[in-house]
């Protein structure tokens, strides 16, 4: 059985089929091809919403997603809140509810696929409606690269809402034909479902095309289910149509008013008839026609009341042979019914002034205040508006290079005009683009249409209920009436943008489709000034609400950031690795044993380096070739310390700085030959050093011949660490004299390993004996496998980060970014004999002679030790000291610093911090005091190096 | 999402670029002489232009070249693009606006 | 050839990479040698040297023997070679350019190539490159260092129909390029594995 509001025939949907759905907790039913909206309004349901903060009834008061009233929460098939009921599609198993102004977000993952992609274009045409579809046409016969998309689950535009005949056939004949003939362009684009959200800089434009939503739970699970496009076009044609306007009244909200646009739409493309007994209330034409098409359809319609002294004499013929009474210089000033109007009170209006009324019984009241082009996508590309006194509208109020409007988007509101219009604007980007249009673009011919009565313009009624406005709503999703704008102006707001912010209108998901004109109107007029002075408020994207989830994409889960990973990932993941994240890297942190916690793991694996041998995988190191005839100037110029003397064969440790003095990173330079370099920079530092270095060779000394090469994934670096690191490193290659004499502290020395290149390097990041094998990644497993086999007999012992950290600390070695912050020169880190004095300039140096950098009481770099030999002080702790008689100073209590890194110390038996202290060097002996949990822990201020001062270990 | 003409590869997404700030401010011959003062212009001292104005762009994901670009602060509009080699062009002219005449 | 075993980044994508369908062929491409050279002016000396004519023209890249030039840079290009050794391509290509004033530098490990065929490819990668890979705009010859996804990648168009691409990507970068590869591949993959 048909639902009661049905028509008997006519519409897009699909009668043959029956689809169910749930609103509500009730089960009903619809059609492919209808909304919401449409099913509700089908089962003669108008209302659907309760409002934010007033809790009064709200219904479908527009066709599409300019409806303000009627938002719902949909349950299944997964939970999507404040949606609108004219723009969720039909499908079998939809539930959903009407909400009370707020909705509510899944409390699961949504498993549903989202995905973007990048569209280049000569033409995007926006909008398939006459004046969109003739434009796409135009574009695409002249060979253009077309994209057209609209957001409509069809094209057609305006076209699906009326009986407009082209070339003397059925208006949709041609949209089908044009339509098709797209299709058979190769280089068109035809998308629907697809609203252009956001138009930015350069011809980029944002997309949200909705690609399975209308399928329900059928939606194949592989397809996502939503797809931004990213298009870049040339030129933009903006044909977005127009969005009918309301006229404000008291009770305006009351369910069963709805815009009379929308009546007919549901009426021609749903096959729904939306009341009984209509009421329609206009300032212009375009309602008349609403009104003998459902008078036609079989609604009875009481009344035309046309706000207008004479109302539309070119109408009034049509409206007596259909027996429609028309009330010509009258208005509806206020509506009665619970929770559904049942009575209009209409009263004779003249002058600005309304006269004495009476009640017209009514299922259905619709209205027309004229109509608001919709100019977002012009707008949000910065294009300038104007107000049209005789629309009562915004129009685009210049040209913009790239962006056209057409069609009603640009004011034209007749067929043919809008036809003529979109095929202007798309030669005019083609031509622009030196693109010829072709000789033949002919367009269908639409029927002369009468010059319509000019529009009256009219924002409000005046409010003759004793309400005085509050319940005359201009915004019907914020509740905001036009008590509020008179109480915003009564405030002494005179900005639109202040009037918005202190009314909220406009600030909902409608984002003031509906409100916003009005308010520039009301605002106006309460202020006495024009309306062009007044303006509008700010358009900004996105035009129609955008889920987050569409937005991420695909950029979630595993591809929300990128893991880099070295050669020997595998290996660490089968050998049980708790993995730290370095920037994008994932490092191995330690590898614990069944029933060891990160403590337990890194005390052994630190006795292992320091007492026997471990091995790292040191990989992420940044590592940069520099070659070239200049390669030494360039480094002599960049590090603090002198590189050029630097032998062929041997390893310096360097420091490099800003202009400004302060350390930016610091690492270890090779010399391969006279003229080439391979420097090591930490691993947070390769990308931003190597992009120092092309900084300076590129614009200040370009004369160097020198060039630089990122290396750091062309090299695995595995440093074998501790007393036995000579006997493990000595058995793998044996082609290389590893003993003291013959391979020194700081030498590198190239080998092979069946033939294939390896380098070993004696350098130290723990202060242990150490040698660091480079090679080939492609090797880097059989490597490390080799170099485990040779350890075995010494206990060889895989170390992660903390490790590294625990000893690099213990020995003083400062971590840039970690134990600096940027305001760290080479001199607060203990490094003045890393700071060349021969040099006659390096970057940095002059600045190492301001006054500020000779301050005694600079922070500088010292170690901390707990004097309860237990706590481990946490990093980022401050540091502070107590007065002369032992007590703090009173607040606020100075800070000397804070404490860099922390950990606990297997070789010291006890835990130990790295900190910048105020004249650290010349507190060391001194007690102070760092809060920990409340507590104030004493420590003794220490030197930074707490292992091996002497270096004894590292260098034999 | 702007494009930005990196004059090698053409147009790219400006996200393929990194800022250098202001260009043409080379490195001091003899930082040695300088005053405390003149030193900390060099360091410290940029312009803060409103309009046109000379800047330094890295195209980091693409060819890592540097390049200078003319670019309205207040549209955000490239003027143009040219080499470290090529002279300063002259930045007196009118901004081109994305405006012109109105219809 | 070493005897040590070799071992690439792409391992453990080999049987994802085995059930895409013809539309979207994915084949790894590991064990290629690769030379980054610099040099300035670039002329007849050194393209005789060389044996092949470094392009000149941004974007674009040429045969080169048993390997590809690619431009990268105004001064900057990369020469790979299938058929020797990384440190033999090094030193060759040093011995050529040296005294040109240019360097070589090995770089074989540093990218890892994914190749690309089939019908669907242009479809699988204007889900994350923002440039314009239209045939008539990204033919054969054309190469681009941009971005895919999150990943910095050189795109090399190996035919005009835009059904073969090679994508040279930072080998730390791979598995995350291989996911978001099969992933973006997914909607052509006929029994999807989720
Ligand atoms: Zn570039």
């Amino acid at each position: 059985m048909s639902p009661p509001f049905r028509t008997a025939s006519g519409g897009r949907i699909d009668r043959a089929t029956a689809v169910e759905f749930i609103f509500d907790g009730q089960t009903l039913t619809g059609h492919p091809g209808d909304t919401l909206a449409s099913a509700l309004l089908a089962h003669g349901r108008h209302q659907v919403a309760t409002s934010i903060t007033l809790g009064r009834s709200r219904g479908i008061a527009a066709a599409w997603a300019e409806d303000p009233g009627g938002l719902v929460q949909v349950e299944e098939p997964f939970p999507e809140p404040m949606l609108l009921a004219t723009t969720v599609e039909l499908f079998d198993g939809l539930v959903a509810h009407g909400l009370p102004g707020q909705g509510r977000l899944a409390d699961v993952p949504d498993s549903a696929r989202y995905d973007a992609v990048h569209h280049h274009v000569d033409v995007l045409v926006v909008g398939a409606g006459p004046a969109g579809l003739a434009a796409a046409l135009t574009a695409a016969r002249a060979g253009a690269r077309v994209a057209l998309v609209d957001e409509q689950s069809e094209a057609g535009g305006s076209l699906l809402s009326g009986t407009e005949r082209l070339d003397d056939a059925p208006a949709l004949e041609w949209v089908a034909a044009a339509v098709a003939e797209l299709a058979g362009s190769p280089e068109v684009l035809h998308l629907q479902r697809t609203t252009a959200f956001g138009s930015y800089d350069d011809g980029f434009v944002l997309a949200l095309e909705r690609r399975t939503d209308h399928l329900g739970a059928a939606a194949p699970r592989h397809v996502s289910r939503q797809r931004v496009w990213r298009i870049r076009a040339r030129s933009v044609v903006v044909a977005t149509g127009a969005h009918e306007r309301p006229v404000v009244f008291a009770d305006n909200d009351r369910p069963g008013t709805m815009l009379a646009g929308a009546a007919r739409t549901f009426l021609h493309r749903y096959g729904v008839l939306p009341g009984r007994a209509a009421v329609v209330f206009t300032t212009n034409d375009s309602a008349y026609d609403t009104a003998l098409d459902l008078s036609r359809a079989g609604v009875h319609v009481q009344a035309v009341v046309d706000a207008r002294p004479e109302g539309s004499p070119r109408r009034r013929e049509e409206c007596e042979a259909a027996g429609i009474r028309l009330l010509p210089g009258a208005v509806v000033t206020g509506t009665q019914g619970v929770e559904r109007v049942t009575h209009a009170l209409v009263a004779p209006f003249a002058d600005g002034a309304v006269g004495a009324g009476s009640a017209i019984a009514c299922d259905l009241l619709l209205v027309s205040g004229g109509w608001n082009p919709a100019v977002h996508l012009y707008s949000q590309a910065r294009g300038r508006l104007r107000y049209d006194e005789v629309l009562g509208a915004f129009l685009p109020g210049e040209r913009l290079d790239g962006l056209t409007v057409a069609g009603s988007a640009a004011g034209v509101l007749d067929l043919a005009g809008c036809l003529a219009d979109g095929r202007r604007g798309a030669r005019a980007a083609l031509t622009a683009l030196g693109i010829t249009p072709a000789a033949d673009d002919r367009l269908p011919a639409a029927p002369e249409s009468a010059v319509p009565t000019a529009p009256l313009v009219l924002w409000r009624v005046p409010d003759t209920s004793g309400a005085d406005g509050s319940t005359s709503f201009v915004d019907l999703q914020r509740d905001a009436t036009v008590a509020d704008i008179a109480r915003a102006i009564g405030a002494g707001l005179r900005s639109i943008e202040h009037v918005k912010r202190y009314t909220t209108i406009g600030t909902a998901h409608d984002q003031g489709k509906t409100s916003g004109v009005l308010t520039s109107g009301i605002t106006a007029e309460l202020l006495g000034i024009p309306v062009q002075d007044t303006g509008t408020t700010t358009f900004r994207p996105p035009y129609t609400p955008v889920a987050f989830a569409a937005l991420a994409g695909r950029d979630r889960g595993r591809l929300f950031d990128p893991e880099r990973v070295t050669a020997l990932h595998e290996w660490h993941v089968a050998a049980g690795a708790v993995f730290e994240d370095v920037g994008q890297w994932k490092r191995p942190r330690y590898y614990p044993r069944p029933g060891e916690d990160m403590a337990a793991a890194v005390l052994r694996e630190c006795a292992a380096a320091r007492t026997g041998v471990g091995i790292l995988d040191g990989s992420t190191l940044g590592k940069i070739d520099v070659q070239g005839p200049d390669a030494a100037v360039l480094l002599d110029r960049l590090y603090t310390n002198m590189m050029s003397s630097l032998k062929v064969g041997s390893v310096r440790y360097g420091v490099m700085c800003g202009v400004d003095g302060m350390v930016i990173d610091d690492g270890t330079v090779l010399r391969l030959a006279e003229d080439r370099f391979l420097v090591l920079t930490t691993t947070g530092g390769a990308a931003k050093v190597l992009d120092w270095m092309e900084e300076w060779v590129q614009t200040e000394w370009p004369d160097l011949r020198v060039h630089c090469t990122s290396v750091t994934e062309q090299w695995v670096t595995l440093p074998v660490v501790g007393p036995r690191s000579r006997d493990v490193v000595g058995a793998v290659f044996p082609g290389v004299d590893v003993s003291a004499e013959a391979f020194p502290f700081m030498t590198w020395r190239d080998t092979s390993l069946e033939g294939v290149p390896v380098r070993l390097a004696r350098i130290s990041f723990s202060g242990e004996l150490a040698y660091e094998v480079y090679v080939n990644p492609w090797y880097a497993v059989a490597v490390w496998q080799r170099l485990l086999e040779a350890g075995r007999p010494h206990g060889i012992t895989p170390y992660g980060t903390e490790t590294m950290h625990v000893l690099r600390a213990e020995k003083g070695y400062p971590i840039i970014g970690q134990d600096t912050d940027g305001t760290v020169t080479p001199h607060d880190l203990g490094m003045a004999w890393a700071v060349s004095k021969k040099k006659p300039d390096f970057i940095g140096k002059r600045s190492f002679a301001r006054p500020a950098n000779a301050d005694p009481l600079r922070k500088q770099l010292v170690g901390l030790l707990p004097v309860d030999r237990e706590t481990v002080l946490p990093e980022g702790s401050q540091v502070v000291e107590f007065l002369a008689d032992g007590e703090l100073p009173p607040p606020p209590v100075p800070m000397l610093g804070h404490v860099t890194s922390s950990y606990r110390s297997a070789e010291l038996a006890r835990p130990f911090a790295l900190a910048l202290v105020r004249g650290g060097r010349e507190r060391i002996g001194e007690t102070v005091h760092v809060p920990v949990d409340g507590t104030l822990v004493p420590a003794e201020v220490t030197g930074s190096v707490l292992v091996d001062p002497e270096g004894a270990r590292r260098d034999g | 999402m702007q494009l930005i003409a990196c004059p090698w590869c053409g147009p790219r997404e400006e996200v393929e670029f990194h800022y250098g700030g202001q260009a043409h401010v080379p490195y001091p011959d003899s930082p040695a002489e300088l005053s405390d003062e003149e030193w900390a212009l060099y360091v410290f001292f940029r312009d803060n232009t409103k309009g046109r104005f000379a800047e330094r762009w890295n195209h980091t994901t693409g060819c890592r070249r540097w390049f200078n670009a003319i670019r309205d602060t207040t549209t955000y509009r490239f003027e143009s693009v040219y080499r470290l080699d090529d002279p300063k062009p002259p930045v007196t002219e009118l901004a081109r606006s994305r405006r012109s005449t109105a219809p | 050839m070493a005897e040590l075993l070799r071992t690439h980044p792409l391992e453990g994508w080999t049987t994802r990479f085995e059930r895409l369908p013809d539309t979207v062929r994915i084949t790894v491409e590991p064990y290629v040698a690769m030379v980054d050279v610099r040099l300035a002016p670039v002329g007849a000396e050194a393209s005789a040297a060389l044996g092949v004519d470094l392009p000149t023209t941004p974007g674009t890249w040429v045969p080169a023997g048993a390997g590809r030039a690619v431009w990268l840079g105004p001064d900057e290009w990369l020469l790979t070679s299938t058929t020797e050794a990384p440190e033999e391509l090094e030193a060759r290509v040093r011995a050529a350019v040296a005294g040109l004033g240019g360097s070589a530098t090995d770089v074989s490990a540093q990218r890892i190539g994914l190749r690309l065929t089939g019908a669907r490819v242009r479809d699988v990668l204007v889900k994350g490159c923002s440039i314009d890979l239209h045939p008539r705009v990204f033919g054969r010859g054309s190469s681009a260092q941009t971005l895919l996804g999150q990943a910095g990648v050189v795109l090399l168009a190996l035919s005009d129909a835009g059904d073969d691409v090679l994508v040279l990507v930072r080998s730390s970068f791979a598995g995350y390029l291989a996911d978001w590869l099969l992933d973006a591949a997914l909607e052509f993959t006929p029994t999807p594995d989720r």
